[in-house]
């Protein structure tokens, strides 16, 4: 059996799985978000509100906030179509901390005292929406959307040109992006039983970014392996002590400039999965 | 009262102005946002307060500790930018992210977590000018922060290097060619670029006398707030940024109460990046070059 302590951190890897995908899925269509965690609070935030206040069962409460941090992200989308590269990250660094601040200032979701009393989130549920979401990925990565979002990527106003209706995809990326990091928040929220605004600051937002850019941004496993390192190392490295900061920096820096592409990318996923002699389906001949 | 505000204002603006133009200069310049340069800020910061608690003078302070925080954005070019070279722009600016962490950490291993102290080195005693109180700290504050901004915009404008920066924000390859030293002028644009967040980081201590790891991101922040209201990369419009943030800052905290500051300069970041991403000053100056 396991420990609650090793229970702990197989939760929170799950949990930072949901939230390194949360920021893949916009990021495959070349929008970076530094600002995940506001949608993360938003969900946190609305399912504590319903299992505490309205009784409402934990499963469905998770749903209902990820839903309405997926309803935000669509409508945080639609502007953000005018904003690329370093101005988008920008704008939902402003995003993440806005609704970080307006939680900070709102009495009725407990202002700065935050939330208390929440319970519920087992190993299984986490890992219940992980399994589920990697299906999901799983299933995009076979289907001619990830043509789409990889040329969107690519080059968006050739993407436009051939037909693509990008305003669809990219906000609906965003949209489902959210909607993940609400979901992530929900479960969140119910495993530390207290919410307070501080759990949600951009500090957060950049491990999710982090989690994806190291693990690699061109597949949905990059998000699992990046989480799983930014998990691990901290337990690991425990006996660095005060050190695991300027340690965690370092290895950021260092990283960038041995890998920049990410740990995983999709050629070493192609050396690894497909046989010389079987050809990639979703090579175009 | 009014009066008395807007003299706060003035005095935090200059602040914010001058570390914006450490933002928005190697934007300008290399299209690259830094967030380390809000730790250069704060790292500028506590080496003034080890200075001064040397028994340096203030003025010897400033220099020097402007000048070691440009060596540390230098660390920050080599292994952000140089090595980096030819990546896709999230790369360097994740690599930033990282030397943020970095540097935070490392200033509370040095230094110590905790808000300290900054020693009173300029008086804060209030001297009247007939309906206006200003204190020695408040005029001295924003005398540096003219001179700064008045030195970088003769260097910019002026010297062969400065009209070397204009040429690679316009094109790097094109200034290549035309036989500009462009790695050169990349890495004075970054020297130039901590030593004005490190003067930004000692001016904001005189100003509120106590320093701690976190003040570089909290007012880095607010840094790149300023940069956007001016647009970004445009010099002047980050000056009239910091200003406009800082009036903004005290008004709303002077109208509505401290807690909708933040707010309110989130909110307007985001909205001038969607509504005018040329800054509210693009309205006023249509595109003059880069910098």
């Amino acid at each position: 059996m396991l420990s609650s302590y090793q229970e702990g951190i197989l939760i929170f890897l799950g949990i930072n799985i949901l939230l390194g995908w949360s920021v893949y899925l916009p990021l495959s269509t070349a929008q970076a978000s530094i600002g995940n965690a506001g949608f993360m609070a938003i969900g946190a935030y609305i399912s504590s509100y319903l299992t505490l206040n309205v009784g409402c069962p934990l499963f469905l409460a998770i749903i209902l906030g990820g839903l309405t941090a997926s309803l935000v992200g669509l409508l945080l989308g639609l502007p953000a179509l005018r904003l690329r590269g370093i101005y988008l990250v920008m704008g939902t660094l402003a995003f993440g901390e806005m609704v970080r601040n307006i939680f900070l200032n709102w009495e009725f979701f407990g202002g700065a005292y935050g939330m208390r009393g929440m319970k519920g989130t087992s190993l299984l549920l986490v890992y219940f929406w992980v399994f589920f979401a990697l299906f999901c990925f799983y299933i995009l990565s076979r289907s001619r959307l990830r043509l789409t979002l990889d040329s969107i990527f690519d080059d968006e106003v050739v993407s436009q040109l051939t037909g693509t209706n990008i305003v669809k995809i990219k906000v609906g990326a965003f949209g489902f992006g959210a909607l993940l990091a609400g979901i992530a928040g929900g479960l969140y929220a119910h495993y530390m039983r207290f919410i307070e605004p501080g759990n949600f600051s951009v500090l957060l937002s950049v491990y999710m970014l982090l989690f994806v850019i190291f693990g690699g941004m061109r597949t949905y496993w990059g998000a699992v392996l990046g989480a799983a390192v930014f998990t691990l190392v901290p337990e690991i490295s425990r006996g660095l002590k005060d050190y695991r900061g300027v340690f965690f920096g370092g290895l950021i820096i260092a990283f960038m400039i041995l890998r920049p592409k990410g740990l995983i990318t999709r050629d070493l996923l192609k050396m690894i999965f497909y046989l010389p002699k079987k050809k990639d389906p979703l090579e175009t001949n | 009262m009014i009066i008395e505000q807007l003299v706060n204002a003035i005095q935090i603006g200059s602040t914010y102005a001058v570390i914006a133009i450490a933002f928005t200069l190697l934007i300008g310049v290399l299209n690259l946002l830094n967030f380390a340069v809000g730790e250069v800020f704060m790292l500028g910061s506590f080496i003034g307060l080890t200075l001064l608690t040397l028994g340096l003078p203030i003025w010897l302070t400033l220099l020097l500790s402007m000048f070691l925080s440009g060596l540390i954005c230098l660390v920050i070019y080599y292994f952000s930018f140089d090595l980096l070279k030819g990546s896709p722009e999230l790369i360097p600016l994740v690599s930033t992210l990282g030397f943020s962490i970095l540097l935070q950490n490392a200033a509370g291993l040095i230094w110590g977590t905790e808000r300290q102290p900054f020693p009173e080195s300029v008086s804060s005693q209030i001297i009247n000018f007939g309906p206006i109180a200003v204190s020695p700290a408040q005029i001295v504050i924003f005398a540096v922060a003219i001179i700064l901004m008045i030195s970088l915009d003769r260097f910019i404008q002026k010297t062969r290097i400065g009209r070397g920066m204009r040429a690679v924000a316009e094109n790097p390859n094109t200034a290549n060619i035309l036989g500009i030293n462009s790695r050169w002028v990349i890495i004075v644009t970054f020297f130039a670029s901590g030593m004005l967040a490190g003067a930004s980081g000692i001016l904001f201590s005189i100003s509120y006398i106590t320093v701690e790891p976190l003040i570089g991101f909290h007012v880095g922040i607010k840094a790149i707030a300023a940069m956007i209201v001016g647009g970004l990369g445009n010099i002047r419009g980050a000056i009239a940024g910091g200003f406009f943030i800082g009036f903004l800052e005290i008004m709303s905290m002077h109208f509505l109460g401290s807690q909708f500051r933040d707010i309110i300069v989130y909110a307007l970041i985001f909205a001038t990046l969607v509504a005018m991403p040329q800054g509210l000053m693009g309205v006023v100056q249509q595109e003059k070059g880069r910098i």
